[in-house]
């Protein structure tokens, strides 16, 4: 059996009466990409932020290469090694490009005390920031203000932060939404490679990505894992098609 | 120390903290409607306390006095709504800060201007002037004991606007959600017009009315301002119960502490450095309080959880 | 060169020249003027590590310009009334002696601006601002009960404390101490800002949350430009002090605050000549409007009611542009 990184272990989540996420397990193993899909309002968001720390579980824990980081906060989340992704952009957007890729090499090279030495003309941390902007291909906009970036090319630059901090497993929420059909094809043939550097927990909208690159899927609808499965049970499994198509089981 | 003494240190805490409250519950209102931080508020009170000491100059009337002290803060607050503050709904708080501490200059000098250095005087109206009798046998006097009264009476009235009547739901509808009470055909400008001149009515009627029991001068609006934050703080932004719970809690805090604290040091040090260490600490109680508020719940005791 | 570049030589190079021409004019008052200029630019200096990169809007400053001032105010009077400090259980001497005073200032602003930052900054927004401007009101009224050294009335020192090497009674000399250390908080400021902290806390203004997806904690960021932006406010008010021999409560009141603030943004916020051009701006319209009108606070507050809804950019934007430059 493949090596399990990262675990939520029957996390629940309450807003009120709301029941955000009940009793959710699902696990993410060595080189695979695990889809999480399910409608609108099934908990999609509350289960991420719990994953990265901005939300608190009511029960269960969240385990990161098998220790417990469920009392961690996010930036030691993403310091143990938690990549992630926003669904929408989060960049300094006055900032370039290369000082937003830059940001990413500096979290992982530890902590920011540094008050003298000028960030960019620190080799390592703008070697590794070129590298990543290298391979989502951004490296012709490095000197770009954020602001003046397309929307795709913000989406590109959420995953070249990400690479930056070299993590053992990445988040990612919808880094599809918003890309046109060339934009998705591009990135789904990254994804696909990026998956044997670290594996993706990825929430996302676009079915066809999905099927094209999820080793297994996680169908989540009213805070509840109805099913877990490779892509052929999920396309089969009533319980889906119920949630899903209407259909009766 | 006699249980006379105490009750007299509560009632004063009392109305004092009604007064915080008339202030505060503007301040409030304002940025729960508007999501303004409103520095000028402090000259809303000084511009109603002015205007009474000054129509009480030329009349001899109190009661005439109140309404032009409701009336100029009222105008004053319209005003600069209409002339800036309308321009910073969408601005940042830096934006908001700046200009409205701008408006405090203009509005202290310009006061300064007209009405020269020299504190005013308002006199306590011969009908509420001197002591009343409370049971118990605790001599109060009988101003001081309005004030409550009529604080507490603002307090319901505001209640009941807020939760009774149109211009009530209206508000409240405001605070969670602009686009709607728009769509819904509510002229949104009016309203936050409207709003802002309420709240500058009660800035301009709290300085009225303690301008009686205090002097009446430029620059006296911003120490009561700040107090007005501190309560804020502690009772959660936004809202109107926590107004008044903060500002009942730092009107006794501000008041007790003040009277008692030097008297407690006293049995375990000399009176001199007693009492002057006592009144050190006194100085900053209510910061102190705000404080272990901040450490307790950063959002105030009735503030939305963040 | 950019404009901003040359607008920031020109700044610089007139601090340099109009006191070299007061002292060869004899005009003592005009280098008293720059001194306070350039003392209050290096508040503003401060000032504008937390609200320009790392856009903490504190209207508090004032608690750590007080602090440097009675940092310089308590250690002198001690000085020249040859009475200790403390007597047990050390014996702590006052001093005449600035690099020492300003080691005390130091440490002192540091302190208070650790306490303060970590109870503000449990909070964001209107909420930081109004506590800010209560820690000030509380150290205001702590100044004016603390009967020890002068309450209300502050204190006076006879003579302007030393600096080894100089002569600080000459107002020359001691501008030049002021100049150049402005000129050090600069420099500093400037690097710190292309520093990995700087890239750092501009990041930590803009989106927090990206700042804590690549492991780093946005607060603990805000936390230590504050303690620096205070360090430096709480220097410049122990220069201050020794400027008018003088302490009061009033250097920590919120009217000072607000000053401060008015510095970095009529000269903009953010630019890293913006404290210098607004502290140059504020003492020349104190000085020439205050000769015409006593009443010139009216004037500053359209002036500053026009920066803040017509020209976002300060004196600095519009000389040099708005955009904050980036390379």
């Amino acid at each position: 059996m493949t090596e399990t990184i990262l675990a939520t272990k029957g996390i629940t989540k309450n807003f009120g009466a709301l029941r955000a996420s009940h009793d959710i397990s699902i696990d993410l193993r060595a080189g695979e990409i695990h889809a999480i899909i399910g409608p609108n309002g099934a908990g999609k968001s509350t289960l991420i932020g719990q994953i990265c720390g901005s939300l608190t579980p009511d029960a269960g824990r969240v385990e990161l290469l098998g220790r417990d980081v469920t009392d961690l906060s996010t930036d030691q989340r993403a310091r143990a090694g938690l990549g992630r992704t926003f669904q929408i952009s989060a960049l300094a957007m006055e900032d370039t490009v290369l000082e937003n890729a830059t940001l990413g090499a500096l979290g992982a090279s530890g902590p920011p005390w540094r008050f003298w030495a000028s960030a960019l003309g620190d080799k390592s941390l703008r070697d590794k920031a070129e590298a990543a902007l290298e391979r989502v291909g951004l490296a012709e906009a490095r000197a770009k203000r954020c602001s003046d970036l397309s929307h795709g090319q913000r989406r590109q630059l959420e995953v070249a932060v990400a690479l930056t901090l070299n993590p053992k497993a990445f988040v990612m929420d919808e880094p599809m939404a918003g890309l046109g059909a060339a934009g998705s094809k591009e990135l789904t043939t990254f994804l696909d490679t990026l998956r044997h550097e670290a594996p993706i927990l990825l929430v996302e909208h676009d079915m066809d990505a999905v099927f094209a690159l999820a080793d297994r899927i996680s169908v989540l609808v009213y805070g509840e894992v109805i099913a877990t499965g490779t892509v052929d049970e999920i396309r089969n499994d009533p319980r889906v098609r119920e949630a899903y198509l209407g259909e009766s089981a | 120390m006699s249980t006379i003494l105490i009750l007299e240190q509560v009632l004063n805490g009392l109305q004092f903290g009604v007064m915080l409250f008339l202030m505060a519950a503007g301040l409030t209102l304002i940025f729960g409607v508007m999501g303004l931080i409103n520095l000028a508020h402090g000259s809303l009170y000084m511009v109603g306390a002015f205007a009474a000491a000054a129509v009480a100059g030329l009349t001899g009337s109190f009661v005439l006095a109140l309404i032009a002290a409701l009336a100029a803060a009222a105008l004053a607050g319209a005003v600069i709504e209409i002339a800036v503050i309308r321009r910073l709904y969408n601005s940042d708080h830096l934006d908001q800060v700046l200009a409205t501490f701008a408006l405090i200059l203009i509005f202290s000098e310009g006061t300064r201007w007209v009405f020269g250095s020299f504190p005013l005087f308002l006199d306590i109206p011969a009908a509420l002037s001197g002591p009343v009798t409370l049971p118990g046998g605790i001599q109060y006097p009988l101003y001081r004991l309005t004030l409550i009264g009529a604080g507490l009476l603002v307090a319901l009235g505001l209640w009941l606007l807020i939760e009774r009547t149109r211009i009530g739901i209206q508000i409240r509808a405001g605070e969670n959600d602009r686009e709607m009470i728009a769509a819904l055909g509510v002229d949104i400008s009016k309203l936050y017009t409207l709003v802002f001149a309420l709240g500058a009515a009660l800035a301009g009627l709290a300085g009225a009315l303690v301008g009686a029991i205090q002097s009446v001068q430029v620059g006296m609006g911003e120490p009561v301002l700040i107090l007005a934050f501190v309560v804020i703080v502690i009772g959660g932004i936004g809202s109107i119960k926590g107004a008044f719970v903060g500002a009942l809690l730092v009107g006794l805090t501000d008041t007790l502490v003040g009277i008692f604290l030097p008297e407690v040091l006293k049995l375990f040090m000399d009176a001199a450095p007693a009492t002057s260490a006592g009144s050190s600490i006194a100085s900053m109680s209510i910061y102190i309080l705000m404080s272990l508020v901040l450490i307790w719940r950063p959002s105030g005791l009735f503030g939305a959880r963040s | 060169m950019t404009r901003e570049t040359l607008f920031n030589a020109a700044l610089l190079l007139g601090l340099i020249a109009v006191p070299a021409w007061a002292v060869l004019a004899d005009e003592p008052f005009t280098i008293t003027l720059a001194t306070r200029a350039v003392i209050l630019a290096l508040a503003a200096a401060g000032l504008n590590i937390a609200l320009g990169i790392g856009g903490l809007v504190s209207l508090g400053h004032a608690v750590f310009f007080g602090i440097g001032g009675y940092a310089m105010g308590i250690l002198a009077h001690h000085a020249q009334s040859y009475t200790n400090l403390m007597d047990w259980p050390f014996v702590i001497p006052g001093t005449k002696f600035m690099p020492v005073i300003w080691l005390v200032a130091i440490v002192t602003s540091a302190l208070a601006a650790l306490v303060i930052g970590i109870l503000s900054l449990r909070t964001t927004g209107a909420y930081f601002i109004m506590i800010t401007l209560a820690f000030g009101q509380m150290f205001f009224y702590f100044a004016i009960s603390w009967s020890a050294y002068g309450g209300e009335d502050g204190m006076s020192i006879y003579v302007r404390n030393s600096f080894p090497g100089l002569n600080t009674l000459v107002p020359i000399q001691f501008y030049g101490l002021c100049l150049a250390m402005l000129v050090l908080v600069l420099i500093f400021s400037a690097r710190l800002r292309r520093a990995p902290f700087g890239l750092a806390l501009n990041a930590a203004r803009q989106v927090p949350a990206r700042l804590e997806a690549v492991g780093m904690d946005p607060t603990r960021l805000k936390l230590v430009a504050f303690v620096i932006s205070g360090v430096i406010t709480g220097l410049a008010g122990a220069l201050f002090a020794d400027l008018n021999r003088f302490v009061s409560p009033s250097m920590f009141s919120w009217q000072f605050s607000g000053e401060i603030m008015i510095l970095v943004i009529l000269g903009g916020v953010g630019r890293l000549f913006g404290p210098v051009a607004g502290a140059v701006t504020f003492v020349a319209l104190e000085h020439f409007l205050g000769g015409i009108t006593e009443f010139w606070h009216i004037i500053l507050g359209l002036l500053l009611l026009a920066v803040v809804l017509f020209a976002r950019g300060g004196i600095t934007g519009l000389i040099a542009g708005k955009e904050v430059r980036h390379d």
